[in-house]
């Protein structure tokens, strides 16, 4: 089959169009690993290749002043916050999927609204709350705070999965005397295991990624997440900012995200559009 | 196969276990959510402080307006609804939203049909417009922070070079292009999940209807108008309300890569400004309030005038 010019046009522009959106998609990242690798004063000579290998901003960050301490805050306080919403979660949408009762639309309807909360609008809410819990500058505030767009994702993400299993399969158990916890533990649990890591890792990302409550409610700089120790990241002097060792911080950081990411990429996807349009 | 009694039980006892199955989660909605939400619109009609918490008193609408008059008789009004500083945030918020969102529909529906088509390497261009979104917002921001800088950063290095620009320009703190490096990297970050949500509704189209269209010899920007965008319609919209919102409520991208610039302030920012640095614990209640309001007001007319369907509950 030979192509005829207008074809031959269509289908260069088209690649071309392709290559755009690649290349502007994954540049900045390419950018700052080149950043992060770079000594010294080559710093400030612009480069669009590799030209020299340096670890020095990697071993100033890791030495520095609580970075570690920083990406064992993260971790821990994702961790806790995503288990705890799975946990919460996994009754609440069975019950929301799969039991007929008054007020289910609405009930729907308010978990979406408080996922779209502007978190600005709860923020001395929580202040006032934190301090009285007496967890203020304690990854706890962070645990406590994140529930607020953790929670309701997981839920309205379950539930849209719930409520497309079969219903024979729940029939079968009803019919066999199982109670509904024997239900969810013994009969959805096996089924819900991909929607759960999704899920799950979703809203890690979401943890991981927040910045506004983290700002807010630490003080000290042994308390902070990844997000806050990196915008918070200053030189010797105040004018100085060190962009070697913040490149290699964000590379640190992202890097295993994107892996994550990558890898379990179509079920990302289809868990995001499960959150976003109906199923 | 049931009696009509036993079967009246059964209901009965898996209603009740659906209240306790939903009453964890709803005690821990009630306390993060609701609760203080509660206490912000509390806090923001009282002279609370940060250092007094408990001892504020109840002064009414004063946060948002007051009227003062001087013994001169001269009459003043006070309050953040006649505050400069917070107008000019409502209008940045706005302003920011509006042409984000704008393009990252446009961009986003392009990627979109891109993706849709079929082409060798296409689970690759899928993965890799994937990155901005798996990048932690203040990692961008300071990633574009870097590439935008003034005197050596790379974008100003490119501008040069192709001739645009003579000079490089300091796009971050000069008053004039700072909402634009905002808006710069706001759409790079979520065109991606904006174009995911658009692919996913473009999939949902029967591919019979574009070889019906083909046959009949309907012209390709026909095709777009009258079958794939209508189609798309229903993803679209649930789409940009989600942005939207999120546009609305930004605050760490422009904390980061703009701080203290009058000219990309938003709503938020200048709420936490006030709460916490200024010590004006009541006075950002107020902004937090109104930005609550202002949200809870646009959700509810572009559900009802859009006509939006967000439980998937009706046609179940």
């Amino acid at each position: 089959m030979t192509l005829t010019p207008w074809e031959w046009t269509k289908l260069i522009g088209f690649y071309a169009l392709v290559v755009i959106i690649v290349v502007i998609s994954i540049f900045p990242f390419y950018y700052a690993i080149l950043t992060s690798f770079k000594s010294g004063t080559a710093i400030f000579e612009i480069n669009y290749f590799p030209v020299d290998f340096s670890v020095q901003n990697y071993i100033t960050v890791m030495t520095g002043r609580n970075f570690i301490r920083s990406v064992i805050n993260s971790v821990f306080i994702s961790g806790v916050t995503v288990l705890l919403a799975l946990f919460l979660a996994v009754t609440a949408s069975y019950a929301l999927s799969r039991v007929r009762f008054r007020g289910r639309s609405l009930l729907l309807i308010t978990i979406l609204g408080v996922s779209m909360f502007p978190q600005i609008a709860v923020l001395a809410g929580l202040f006032e709350l934190i301090r009285f819990l007496g967890i203020y500058n304690t990854p706890w505030a962070m645990v406590l705070s994140y529930t607020i767009f953790t929670l309701p994702f997981t839920v309205w993400v379950l539930t849209t999965f719930m409520r497309d299993l079969p219903i024979e399969i729940e029939e079968a158990a009803i019919i066999d005397g199982a109670t509904p916890w024997n239900i969810i533990t013994k009969v959805f649990m096996p089924l819900l295991w991909p929607a759960l890591v999704t899920t799950g890792l979703l809203a890690f990302i979401g943890a991981w990624n927040e910045f506004l409550f983290a700002l807010t409610f630490t003080i000290s700089e042994t308390q902070r997440t990844v997000p806050v120790a990196i915008a918070l990241l200053s030189g010797a002097s105040e004018q100085e900012i060190p962009w070697g060792p913040i490149m290699a911080a964000s590379v640190i950081v992202t890097v295993p995200l994107v892996i994550l990411v990558l890898i379990f990429q179509r079920k990302i996807v289809a868990g995001l559009t499960a959150g976003g349009v109906k199923g | 196969m049931f009696n009509f009694s036993k079967e009246l039980d059964l209901e009965a006892q898996r209603r009740r276990a659906a209240f306790y199955f939903l009453a964890p989660m709803i005690i821990a909605l009630f306390c993060v959510a609701a609760w203080p939400l509660l206490r912000t619109i509390y806090f923001s009609f009282t002279d609370t402080s940060l250092t007094n918490l408990y001892g504020g008193e109840w002064i009414g609408f004063d946060n948002y307006l007051q009227r003062r008059e001087l013994s001169s008789g001269r009459v003043i009004w006070r309050g953040t609804l006649v505050d400069p500083a917070w107008w000019n945030a409502v209008w940045n918020t706005v302003r920011f939203s509006v042409i984000s969102v704008f393009f990252e529909t446009v961009f986003g529906l392009g990627i979109a049909l891109v993706l849709n088509a079929e082409f060798r390497g296409r689970g690759w261009v899928r993965a890799a417009i994937l990155i901005p979104w798996a990048i932690p917002t203040i990692v961008s921001a300071k990633m574009w922070a870097w590439m935008l800088n003034d005197q050596f950063g790379i974008i100003n290095d490119i501008l040069v070079r192709i001739g645009i620009l003579e000079r490089g320009i300091a796009w971050t703190a000069s008053i004039d292009t700072a909402m634009t490096a905002v808006l710069i990297v706001d759409i790079w970050k979520t065109t991606p999940f904006m174009a995911l949500l658009c692919l996913a509704g473009l999939q949902m189209i029967p591919r019979d209807i574009y070889e019906a269209a083909k046959i009949d010899g309907v012209h390709p920007l026909k095709v777009f108008w009258k079958i794939t965008l209508p189609l798309v319609r229903p993803a679209l919209m649930v789409a940009v309300i989600f942005r939207m919102l999120d546009a609305l409520r930004i605050f760490d991208l422009i904390y980061v890569l703009t701080p203290n610039s009058k000219a990309t302030k938003t709503m938020s920012v200048i709420s936490r400004e006030n709460l916490i640095d200024f010590d004006k614990f009541a006075y950002g209640s107020a902004q937090s309030t109104l930005l609550f309001a202002i949200i809870a007001i646009f959700v509810s007319l572009y559900i009802w005038l859009g006509k939006v369907n967000l439980s998937g509950e009706g046609n179940q």
